[in-house]
């Protein structure tokens, strides 16, 4: 599928965002051992608006695709927002076929724990970001 | 009675003997792409025709999965394809003695390249069908502590060679049959049935540069082995395979076979020469490479390479215009790796980041070499996009991570 393809060959938002800051939220998702791992990032302003996201994938082309797309989608919206993206809409979007659609599952877990890490973050109590 | 003499007169001139020992052939591996539509499909004219020609292939370093057929080969086989096309088995015209001839011929070669008699090949549709017959004599099996050991000469994922020997030796001596899957041996390191005590052999045409849909089982005479036929019918193959042997195919096979035997040590000693290339060259670039299987009982064109914080699939979508394979599982449905490496006790994730590369008789230098530069390429891009290179980078041990089920 060529829009697989398109993100693997020009990923968006490959990299890294400082983890240490509190306005980043670091998701790590999946396992070596299935031979796909997830590391997502989102950094967000005071307005809780995501405005920059990173991330970096172990896996197949579609599971680079999945996660670039989802950097792509989730820039621009609020937290709340970004809680609403699904996999069956990143899977759709790239026409993943159904052996892939763990790719896409994967995508959805790792915002979702970006997500996660940032609000733990903005507990007052912890200030400190767990590693998930 | 003369008629056939005459005939045979002529009939030995003509299975193309492949040519006196040579070079590696020179034909270019660059295949233009050819225009597979039907005439009567598409008008062609010169322009979409001369596209179509200029359209690259992908290189060709997958020769586990299968070889392109030599060209001394397919000499040998189109006589048989166009002109002497009977079958072997009629027995009452020119047509079928001369397929018979032709494929007695084509059996002699096999037999010799192992070291067998010819009354001990029978000609199949391939290994896979072989190994069935070798296996379907477990149940024939008379006696009760009758059993076979069966194992595969040259493991086709990672290129181990199995000590042979060895086990034909105890097999011997403990009264067991023993069965071998030849295919990614044969014609490329030397065998010898006997030397070997070998009972069963599979062979594969596909695999040794021969014709697709053919192979052939090896099947001792002395001491007796026998066989239950999976297939019945007009009791060809001396009852143990029945069904008209195709002569062109067994003629490609013979012929594979032959210039297998006068070409092995060459492209043995060429082989090992670029696969060490192709293995110094990544080594020597990129940290964290893992060969897989035994480096010292190894065939040399198969390599299989774990690169370390890189998806196998994702390696080989990188290097899209080589064609290559990978141990990874998610080309399968399951997110199981391969067997093979999780055998010989690769870890998980490495499992995951394997590429077999497959080095043949028409592999060039600059192949090898194209290869290797993009790979190095892409596998540092792949890495700067892993985040498990970025932990590994950062110094974090990655086995103390807890990582998620999902």
């Amino acid at each position: 599928p060529t829009q697989v393809v398109d993100h693997y060959e020009n990923p968006r938002n490959v990299g890294s965002l400082d983890k240490t800051s509190k306005n980043v939220g670091t998701g790590l998702v999946g396992a070596p051992a299935c031979g796909d791992v997830m590391k997502l990032q989102i950094q967000v302003d005071e307005k809780g608006k995501i405005v920059d996201a990173r991330f970096k994938t172990f896996g197949c082309g579609s599971a680079i695709a999945s996660s670039s797309l989802a950097t792509e989608w989730v820039k621009g919206k609020t937290v709340e927002e970004a809680l609403t993206i699904k996999n069956t809409d990143i899977a759709k979007e790239l026409c993943l076929p159904p052996v892939k659609l763990h790719c896409s599952m994967l995508a959805e877990d790792a915002i979702k724990a970006a997500l996660a890490d940032y609000k733990l973050k903005q507990e007052p109590k912890t200030g400190e970001a767990k590693k998930k | 009675m003369l008629l056939r003499t005459a005939w045979r007169r002529v009939a030995t001139a003509a299975p193309a003997a492949p040519g006196p020992r040579a070079k590696a052939p020179t034909r270019g591996l660059r295949l233009r792409g050819i225009d597979l539509t039907p005439q009567s499909a598409v008008p062609s004219d010169a322009a979409t025709a001369l596209e179509a020609e200029s359209v690259l292939r992908p290189l060709y370093m997958d020769v586990q999965a299968t070889t392109p057929l030599d060209p001394r080969v397919l000499d040998a086989m189109l006589p048989y394809l166009v002109n002497y096309y009977g079958n072997p088995h009629s027995r009452t015209h020119a047509y079928g003695w001369e397929s018979e001839a032709a494929m007695e011929c084509a059996r002699q070669q096999v037999a010799s390249l192992i070291g067998a008699d010819p009354r001990e090949i029978i000609f199949t549709s391939g290994a896979t069908e072989s190994n069935n017959i070798a296996i379907k004599e477990l149940e024939a099996a008379i006696q009760p502590d009758t059993s076979l050991v069966s194992v595969m000469t040259v493991n086709n994922e990672i290129g181990v060679k199995q000590p042979i020997k060895e086990i034909g030796q105890i097999c011997s001596s403990r009264k067991v049959y023993f069965h071998t899957d030849a295919a990614q041996a044969v014609g490329k390191i030397p065998l010898d049935v006997n030397d070997m005590k070998i009972d069963l052999m599979s062979i594969s045409g596909h695999k040794i540069y021969g014709p697709k849909g053919v192979g052939a089982i090896y099947i001792r005479r002395r001491p007796r082995v026998r066989v239950e036929p999976l297939q019945s019918g007009g009791g060809q193959e001396r009852g143990m395979r029945s069904g008209t042997v195709p002569t062109p195919l067994v003629v490609g096979l013979g012929a594979a076979c032959e210039v297998a035997q006068q070409e092995m040590k060459y492209d043995h000693k060429r082989i090992s020469k670029l696969a060490e290339r192709l293995i110094q060259k990544i080594m020597t670039s990129l940290p964290d490479v893992v060969m897989n299987g035994d480096p010292e009982h190894h065939y040399p064109g198969c390599i299989n390479l774990s690169f370390a914080y890189v998806e196998g699939e994702s390696l080989l979508m990188a290097l899209k215009d080589v064609a290559l394979s990978s141990g990874s599982a998610c080309t399968s449905a399951s997110l199981e790796p391969s067997y093979v490496l999780r055998a010989i006790g690769t870890d998980e994730d490495l499992a995951h980041s394997s590429i077999r590369f497959g080095i043949g008789r028409f592999t060039t230098e600059e192949e090898v070499d194209y290869t290797v530069e993009k790979c190095i390429h892409h596998v540092k891009r792949l890495r700067e996009m892993s985040p498990l290179w970025e932990m590994v980078q950062d110094g974090i041990d990655l086995k103390s991570i807890k990582w998620t089920q999902h």
